[in-house]
């Protein structure tokens, strides 16, 4: 993930020493980035089995409190944070971008395992999109299959970091003419249309996939199905075999 | 406990003569597929047998047919599976449903005409199970023609322009070639499918 560094002229280490010494030296952004990278509220959205790994992260013993991201909120008008935990089917893929659009700005999204960064095991299903980052923009992609609750909880703070690195003169979502509601597409009749939003997202040039393996689809070990009608000829040709 | 398949077919042969049927491995393949509805009624209700549950439907495209399998189990004497084959062409897949026996059979078949496109006549409530109405084809046949995922296509450059969101001129030209050749963006399928 790219962010950029924090450009305040304070020295981190002299902010954190005098803090110790009981003054309070900050800048606006800092104040303000600090508040919204320390209570971050997630969506309340599972997809798959990775949204199990994100209920074990908000139980006792990962415990998301702790870093201030424990309000799962059930609507995306109070969320901050779209966690996309497992596979996005196409059914459903429209439904996710709707509810990005109904987030309030700022947003971040979070993509988590490797269905949603690129359809995972399912690349080549009819049934999959292979990654939702074709119609959303994504802060933060958490592979794994699935992540484990501490991968998750590396992922916020990797959010964090990226927040405490936003101005707010510069932040997107204060600048005018923001374009941030990506249309939802439509189920057609082979799959969505459109297939990807080349806003958000294009294709790669090359495909390292195909270069390596040389089918695209067809990968893994050939095996012949058993003949089932040869069997029942060689059963019924030696006589008590068949009992 | 396992039912010797030998010992069914012997008493459905009794019991039904007009029902042709032969064994498959360890399974009852059942010549005219006009006969399942009889064949499962009389299982299930038949005191040897009593089986009682159906526990799956599977479609499956071997290339020159279609056909769809049931494992019958019986609760009241804890014993199964029998297995039960079917089989159909692919420009005539209908099967008489076995819903109207089996309540289970119910969502099982509707994902089978969803997946192969086998029709089930008979069934109360002939939908995709899975899929959505629109779609069109059978994605789990072989011949099924999967899109491919990274080319647009010109009804998805025309959703996007009416929605003003700027294509590649490349992307463009790509969908205007396959139009003009009649194609659609099918993903690479190898030459011969697995068997």
């Amino acid at each position: 993930m790219a962010y950029t560094k924090n450009k305040s002229e304070v020295d981190e280490t002299l902010r954190a020493d005098l803090a110790k010494k009981g003054v309070i030296w900050t800048s606006l952004d800092f104040l303000y980035n600090w508040g919204r990278r320390s209570s971050i509220w997630p969506m309340q959205f599972g997809l798959a089995c990775c949204a199990f790994e994100m209920i074990a992260a908000a139980c006792a013993r990962y415990d998301i409190a702790r870093f201030g991201a424990e309000l799962f909120r059930a609507s995306p008008r109070q969320a901050d944070l779209m966690i996309i935990s497992g596979t996005v089917t196409k059914k459903m893929a429209p439904q996710v971008v709707r509810l990005f659009n109904q987030m309030p700005e700022p947003k971040y999204v979070l993509t988590m395992g490797a269905c949603a960064i690129s359809g995972g095991p399912f690349i080549d299903g009819y049934n999959v999109l292979r990654g939702i980052d074709r119609y959303i923009p994504v802060d933060v992609h958490l592979p794994g299959c699935p992540p484990r609750p501490e991968a998750l909880l590396h992922g916020l703070m990797v959010l964090q970091k990226k927040i405490a690195s936003q101005e707010i003169q510069k932040a997107a979502w204060y600048q005018k003419g923001l374009k941030r509601e990506f249309p939802i597409p439509e189920l057609g009749p082979n799959g969505l249309i459109p297939k990807f939003n080349p806003e958000v997202w294009q294709p790669a040039k090359r495909n390292p996939r195909k270069e390596h393996y040389g089918q695209t689809i067809l990968v893994g070990k050939k095996q012949k199905a058993p003949d089932l009608e040869l069997v029942v000829a060689a059963k019924s040709a030696t006589p008590g075999a068949a009992a | 406990m396992n039912i010797p398949i030998e010992s069914v077919k012997k008493e459905l042969e009794t019991r039904l003569p007009d029902v042709k049927l032969r064994l498959i491995r360890d399974s009852i393949l059942i010549e005219n597929p006009e006969d399942l509805l009889r064949v499962a009624l009389f299982l299930k209700e038949s005191p040897v047998f009593l089986l009682d549950y159906l526990s799956s439907v599977t479609g499956a495209d071997y290339l020159t047919f279609l056909e769809s399998v049931y494992h019958l189990y019986s609760m009241a004497k804890k014993q199964g599976p029998v297995v039960l084959r079917v089989r159909v062409t692919k420009n005539n897949a209908k099967i008489p449903s076995l819903a109207p026996v089996y309540r289970s059979a119910e969502l099982q078949e509707r994902e089978a005409f969803d997946t192969f496109g086998i029709v089930y006549e008979g069934h109360p409530d002939p939908r995709r199970l899975f899929m959505w109405e629109e779609f069109q084809g059978y994605p789990l046949r072989k011949d099924y023609e999967q899109e491919d995922a990274d080319i647009l296509e010109t009804a998805d450059i025309a959703w996007l322009e009416a929605r003003g969101i700027k294509i590649p001129d490349e992307m463009k030209e790509k969908a205007k070639a396959l139009q003009a050749a009649g194609q659609r963006a099918v993903a690479e399928k190898p030459e011969k499918p697995r068997n």
